[in-house]
């Protein structure tokens, strides 16, 4: 489980969290929907330990991340992390991106490691891409090796920051497929994502950001298609239109 | 036009001049991997901001690519010598180039590191990776990557820089051909042979570099 406890962030005088809260089960899919800038990025960096932060706690299987003594190295082998820029190694051809986690950090066998790395390839797809260098590939296939990068090291929970928002309409597809097939494994997920239609679709939970705190959140079909604040019905009628 | 060339007088001499050669790239050899080591140094300090090794580093940095190697070379021959200090000719000339070399170096490693954009970064800390593996696998390949053309050029430099050694009595490549034509006063000839060698010593440093980075280097960047 992942709980966020009254967490505020700050950039120098810009406070970008302002007290967040929410609660992710095992098994559960939160997505976190918002203008930029409201913060929602953040706090996914937060989670990770990626940023500090100032005040409030974060808890991941009841380990307190922001705490002195807590291992953030080791803990972020939990949390599988996407980011908005595919940024997969280019100096290493594919199969070695995703093999170098398990064998570096996990320390398994490289041929095991190697292993790993193509069966979680086959899984999003890139099963015949293992000897390419990823600059050679497109924008939705950086993205699906980036995740498949995540799963190799089996974390229990992925965070996805706007894995869609850097790609061409027609590349988008494909990810978010990755991310159903993720869904039906039984993934925990926190996804920051634009995609309205598919966080309809696929959460447990949606939060509504608005400028650092959560204005609504609840389940999809109350706060996308029934929205109750003001700001969210705004938020969804310029985004849906 | 009726200057007669004698080459027998330079063939005569080539076994002197080849090893003069062997000397040119003896000491800009060590000049680079001296060079270079200090120079990753320098640029950590430089970008750490921890006084004093900040500053340090910047007036190290300041002095090498703003002065003329003649007067770094004057300085560690003539200078230390006022001190007591005497240095042979070669150590002279080496001091020298490893002090330039590590200047012009940690600027370009400095650039190197922060050419890494923050997202390698956070993938790779997101992968639970610890400081140390995250530039042993992720930042310092790369960065070995994009300042691999420039290091080169230093070494080319350095090759070239090191013929001041004539001016101190070395026995390098320009030292040795110095002093066979002023013994044979066939100067155009001695140094019309020499800048042949120097140019073979180049291209065959440049071929070399070119071939182990197509080796080192098989993905794109």
């Amino acid at each position: 489980m992942i709980k966020v406890q009254n967490v505020r962030k700050s950039f120098g005088d810009l406070e970008v969290l302002k007290g967040i809260d929410l609660e992710v089960q095992k098994g559960e899919v939160l997505s976190v929907i918002g203008g930029s800038g409201s913060g929602k990025s953040t706090l996914l960096y937060c989670i990770n330990a990626i940023e500090k932060i100032q005040g409030g706690k974060i808890f991941v299987d009841d380990i307190d991340v922001h705490a002195k003594a807590t291992n953030k190295d080791k803990l972020r082998q939990k949390l599988g992390m996407v980011f908005q820029q595919w940024n997969s190694f280019p100096h290493m051809t594919v199969l070695e991106n995703v093999a170098l986690g398990p064998q570096v950090v996990k320390k398994i066998a490289k041929e095991e490691a190697i292993e790993i790395a193509r069966k979680e390839l086959e899984h999003v797809g890139l099963g015949d891409k293992f000897d390419v260098y990823p600059t050679k590939m497109s924008g939705g296939q950086q993205q699906r090796l980036a995740i498949a990068r995540a799963l190799a090291m089996k974390p229990d929970y992925m965070l996805f920051d706007e894995v869609t928002s850097a790609l061409d309409p027609e590349l988008v597809g494909e990810v978010l497929d990755t991310l159903r097939l993720l869904r039906e494994d039984g993934m925990t997920m926190i996804c920051v994502t634009h995609e309205i239609a598919f966080a309809r679709e696929v959460s447990d939970q949606v939060a509504f950001f608005n400028q650092g705190v959560i204005d609504e959140i609840g389940r999809p079909e109350q706060v996308i298609s029934n929205p109750q604040k003001e700001t969210t019905q705004s938020f969804l009628s310029k985004v849906l239109s | 036009m009726n200057y007669e060339f004698h080459w027998n007088v330079v063939f005569q001499k080539m076994p002197e001049l080849l090893q003069g050669a062997f000397v040119t790239l003896h000491v800009s050899v060590l000049s680079m991997v001296l060079g270079i080591v200090i120079a990753v140094f320098l640029a950590i300090a430089k970008m750490n901001n921890k006084p004093p090794f900040n500053y340090m580093a910047s007036t190290w940095i300041e002095i090498a690519r703003n002065t003329p190697a003649l007067f770094q070379i004057y300085m560690a021959y003539f200078g230390l010598g006022a001190f007591g200090i005497h240095l042979s000719p070669y150590m002279a000339v080496l001091c020298a180039l490893v002090f330039i070399n590590a200047g012009y170096l940690a600027e370009t490693f400095r650039g190197g590191f922060q050419s890494i954009p923050d997202a390698q970064y956070n993938a790779s800390k997101s992968l639970g990776m610890t400081n140390f593996q995250t530039y042993r696998y992720i930042i310092l390949p790369q960065m070995f990557r994009r300042i691999y053309h420039p290091m080169t050029n230093q070494f080319v430099w350095a090759i070239l820089m090191s013929s001041l050694g004539i001016l101190v009595g070395m026995n390098e490549l320009s030292g040795e051909t110095q002093r066979f034509q002023s013994l044979s006063f066939r100067t155009l000839e001695f140094f019309m042979v020499t800048a042949v060698l120097y140019y073979i010593i180049t291209k065959f440093v440049l071929l070399s570099a070119a071939l182990i980075s197509k080796r080192l280097f098989r993905g794109e960047i």
